[in-house]
């Protein structure tokens, strides 16, 4: 069970008022034309699984409705940081320890 | 139905920025709200009258979504000029003012709520007053509000939501939208053992139902 800090609401919120929805940071295409169906694919499909360092995107489904990032650790469940949108992380994998 | 749209005067549709549907034609027309058929004003009259919760239904009254730029003053400047106070900027904070109070939603969307018959005025005030990209939802239909209060209506809300209730946690006037027993709800603070709850229109046979239960061991007094 989490306990998530939201940084709209600004306060720690049972895990059930959120929903996980997958890897954060993923861009548009901005011309989705001219993507080829590999990097259309990939897009729409392909995530990463790693096992340590994840920054997520979670939304605070029965709260302000919002979305926001979190970095956890996979293994230990460790919350590592909570930022918003258009924020960058400030912790992240070593290398070669992402994919 | 076409007697409930008001006809708006021609100069009028000019200075105002959108039609506004007034959604109640006036107290003659006959209203249910959602616990209508819980018959709620027999339960006052015949049922107990004394128990840990107590609770009204503060039925058909004008709820209105606004979303708008916290950053923008002008905008902050025509909510202050419809509703006579401030919007709450501080998340999880309300605000009130005689029959009209104000929730903070989100960091930019606030749930206003008016007595119903004043819901059409407000709604048109606001699109003289307000400019810039901004919403209001007349969103009345859909939810209702109940008043629970006693001394052990801290306990009831215990078994029902997550949330923190301790008065250091959560003073008079702190909302949090949330989640109530399998469904959600607005859980507002409106004094030291008093609540206010803004629950779904399709949820509230169920909640009715789940406060019931959930208010059993203390004794439920219904008020009309
Ligand atoms: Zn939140």
């Amino acid at each position: 069970m989490f306990h998530i800090y939201c940084p709209h609401c600004a306060e720690y919120r049972e895990e059930e008022e959120f929903h996980a929805s997958g890897q954060a940071h993923i861009a548009r295409p901005l011309d989705p034309e001219a993507c080829s169906d590999k990097e259309w694919g990939e897009y729409l499909y392909f995530r990463k699984n790693p096992r340590g360092i994840h920054h997520e995107l979670w939304v605070h489904a029965a709260g302000c409705r919002k979305f926001f990032n979190i970095t956890r650790d996979t293994q230990t469940y460790e919350i590592k940081e909570v930022y918003k949108i258009g924020e960058q992380p400030s912790v992240v994998a070593q290398s070669g320890n992402s994919k | 139905m076409s007697d409930l749209t008001v006809a708006v005067p021609e100069e009028k549709v000019a200075s105002t920025k959108a039609v506004v549907m007034n959604q109640v034609a006036g107290p003659e027309v006959r209203a249910e709200s959602p616990l209508y058929h819980a018959d709620l004003d027999s339960l006052a009259k015949q049922g107990p009258r004394k128990g840990g919760v107590r609770l009204r239904e503060n039925k058909l009254l004008g709820h209105l979504t606004l979303r708008c730029n916290p950053n923008n003053a002008d905008q902050l400047a025509a909510v202050e000029r419809v509703l006579g106070m401030a919007l709450p900027l501080q998340p999880l904070t309300s605000v009130e003012k005689g029959d009209v109070s104000i929730r903070w939603m989100s960091p930019d969307e606030w749930l206003i709520i008016v007595p119903g018959l004043k819901a059409f005025d407000v709604e048109t005030r606001f699109r003289d007053e307000m400019d810039g990209h901004y919403s209001l939802v007349n969103g009345s239909g859909g939810s209702t509000v109940l008043e629970l209060s006693g001394d052990n209506v801290v306990d009831m809300l215990k078994k029902s939501t997550p949330i923190d209730l301790h008065p250091s946690e959560f003073p008079v006037g702190k909302v949090v939208s949330t989640v109530f027993a399998k469904s959600t709800a607005v859980i507002r603070r409106t004094g030291e053992k008093q609540f206010e709850l803004v629950i779904r229109r399709s949820f509230s046979d169920y909640l009715w139902l789940w406060i019931q239960d959930a208010s059993r061991e203390f004794g439920l007094v219904v008020d009309a």
